[in-house]
């Protein structure tokens, strides 16, 4: 059974142009270069990286929020890049996204009964008598009473905004969630309970996500499976499981050592990359990683050649020229 | 026990707000000693930053106001009665801040040599070029490569990570007893926030300063912190060494924190977070601020507020009457 989604060498490049006002040399940010991955219905694959790894630009091209540059994505058998406006706005029904800043995805203006609604009215989904009870039943879905319909955004609390963006997303009954950092701006006992809604939610629904963070944590909790950007790329992909207790890309190594545990006793090997993730304008030749990369076999052929993804088998798949000998 | 180089006691700041006068800091009191790091925890709303701002007296008043009878003692000075001049005397050489946001915190239309130097040149008298030179030099000394052309960028050609080596170098200058780091590393990225850690830990044990970390982020916590005070609702509700923190949290709100946190070596279990939210600071709740998201609470927890009670292991207290009555404490 092929995957519900499947997405093949998606490319984004946005053409800028530098200098005051733009008059400057034409350059190319290569935000994607070439990603792939699939996820099955009902699971969720972890989309991870750091600023301008591309891992929102990803989410976004496949909602067609920005045109994707090259590549296909097949949404249960659908080509969504090939479709034209009409299809894409019935297609949206199924894909529904939730955004990391709950606070400005709410417009201000609108309560929150309305703010939940709208994709009813737009999609012309439930009557105006309708309504009510469907609101009051997305509201209880994610936790709120229907106490919360007739409220602004700014009365609610961060953890509130974020539940009322799920149930938003959740109104149209959508099969596919893009996650988009969806609980970074939470506190962290807040950030429990949002996480455990959507835990409870993908099994109630058999919902797919795409779940897009920075923090490995966070995705430990949540993921069926994890693909590791890089500029632009992915390093590494591999089941939950698998990717944390062997990684076999050194980025990928790195990044798991530096997140601080929170236990005083545990061993602290931390892996301190030097530098700074390198410009999408001007990606270093090879492989992207090399110029930071701690890995002791690094050599002169890590400049030159580009890691394709290989196989390591375990479902695991890793960019590197060495992942035979993983660090 | 050494003497505390900067102790804070019964620290109020409050704010005048539409809906209310905002308790933000409610008898907030902690000591920190020469050369450890004192972790000050908590979550948005607690109070942690405020605490940090109250110190350097960075309150903007009004709507803020530290209350009379707060006192925060540096070097045997209350900083809550000193005039501008001393007090910009103590700002610079004896405490230094470093903020989260770096790139606001900069200036973007000097070049961060000027800024750096700009502090040489007030707090230690230096001329324009001995400040030049020492700027340069304090920007080798936190690993900037290539210093003496990156003196001469405005903050938004850096990245966020060198901004910050840049706010350090800053903070530093001066060689404070004290370095204020307020979430240092929170708008960064977790390789960069390694490397930023590792630079604040190399430069406290060269100049053996004590630093007050203030930071929601209990991983950073078990990494660098001797000693930690939890905050909610405004006032510390645990403090204990790191350790024991860790090991033995005796206040269910530092329990509850601890178990929310989601694991490197955990699975995809449920988390068990703390149901509900923080309450606004224009209205805690009666007795303990803590009651109505305690598993544990019972009829005296809703009206007697808990002081500090002191626990099993030396030096670890928490504002909660199971200190007093651990028979009461739920199996969780």
């Amino acid at each position: 059974m092929s995957a519900l989604v499947q997405v093949e060498g998606l490319v984004k490049h946005f053409p800028v142009r530098r200098g005051l006002f733009g008059l400057g040399a034409r350059e190319v940010v290569r935000a994607v270069d070439g990603v792939s991955f699939e996820i099955p219905a009902g699971r969720t694959l972890a989309l991870v990286g750091e600023t301008g790894s591309g891992k929102t630009t990803v989410g976004r091209a496949l909602l067609r929020l920005v045109e994707p540059t090259d590549g296909r994505f097949t949404f249960d058998g659908i080509d969504v890049f090939g479709l034209g406006s009409p299809e894409l706005r019935a297609l949206r029904r199924r894909m529904q996204v939730i955004f990391q800043d709950p606070s400005g995805s709410l417009n201000p203006r609108m309560t929150v009964g309305e703010a939940i609604a709208e994709p009813l009215v737009i999609h012309r989904l439930a009557s105006r008598a309708e309504r009510p009870a469907r609101v009051t039943e997305l509201l209880a879905e994610v936790g709120l009473d229907a106490g919360f319909a007739p409220r602004y955004p700014h009365e609610l609390s961060g953890g509130q905004r974020q539940r009322v963006g799920i149930a938003r997303a959740l109104a149209l009954r959508p099969q596919f969630l893009i996650c988009d950092e969806p609980v970074t701006a939470l506190d962290v006992s807040v950030q429990a309970q949002v996480l455990n809604l959507l835990k409870d939610l993908q099994q109630a629904h058999g919902l797919t996500y795409l779940f897009i963070a920075h923090d490995l944590a966070v995705v430990r909790n949540v993921a069926d499976r994890v693909a590791v950007m890089y500029a632009g790329r992915i390093v590494e992909e591999a089941p939950v499981d698998r990717l944390y207790a062997a990684p076999r890309h050194p980025y990928t190594r790195s990044l798991l050592s530096a997140v601080p545990v929170p236990d005083p006793d545990a061993p602290r090997n931390r892996i301190v990359l030097s530098g700074d993730v390198p410009s999408p304008v001007s990606p270093p030749d090879g492989c992207r990683f090399h110029p930071r990369c701690p890995h002791p076999l690094k050599g002169e052929r890590c400049a030159r050649e580009a890691p394709e993804l290989r196989d390591f088998g375990g479902d695991q798949r890793a960019a590197c020229h060495f992942g035979e000998k993983p660090m | 026990m050494t003497a505390p180089l900067l102790s804070v006691r019964d620290l109020k700041t409050y704010f005048v707000t539409p809906a209310g006068t905002a308790r933000a800091v409610d008898g907030v009191s902690w000591e920190l000693r020469p050369g450890e790091t004192l972790a000050v925890v908590g979550e948005s709303g607690s109070g942690k930053t405020v605490t940090s701002l109250s110190i350097l007296r960075l309150i903007p008043e009004p709507p803020g106001h530290v209350l009379p009878g707060s006192l925060i003692e540096f070097e045997g000075r209350n900083l809550l009665t000193l005039s501008p001049p001393e007090l910009r005397a103590v700002r610079g050489n004896g405490i230094a801040m470093v903020f989260q946001e770096p790139t606001v915190s900069l200036n973007p239309v000097f070049t961060v040599g000027d800024q750096i130097a700009e502090v040489a040149r007030v707090h230690l008298g230096l001329s324009r070029v001995e400040a030049r030179a020492r700027a340069v030099e304090m920007l080798e000394q936190v690993g900037v490569p290539d210093a003496a052309r990156r003196a001469d960028e405005y903050p938004h050609q850096l990245s966020g990570g060198t901004c910050q080596r840049v706010m350090i170098a800053m903070a530093l200058i001066c060689h404070p007893k004290v370095l204020i780091a307020d979430e240092p590393t929170t708008a960064l990225d977790v390789t960069v926030q390694a490397q930023i850690l590792e630079l604040l830990e190399r430069k406290q044990a060269e100049l053996g300063m004590a630093v007050l970390l203030i930071t929601h982020d209990l991983g950073i916590v078990a990494g660098v912190a001797d000693r930690v005070a939890v905050m909610y609702g405004g006032q510390v509700v645990e403090t204990a060494a790191t350790r024991d923190l860790f090991a033995h949290p005796l206040h269910p709100y530092t329990a509850g924190l601890l178990a929310s946190v989601p694991r490197l070596d955990g699975g995809r279990g449920r988390l068990s977070g703390i149901p509900g939210g923080v309450p606004p600071a224009t209205a805690w709740p009666s007795g303990c601020r803590f009651h109505p998201r305690c598993p544990h609470a019972w009829d005296r927890c809703r009206t007697d507020e808990p002081p500090l009670l002191d626990g099993p292991a030396p030096g670890q207290s928490a504002r909660c009457w199971l200190v007093t009555e651990p028979g009461r404490r739920k199996a969780t």
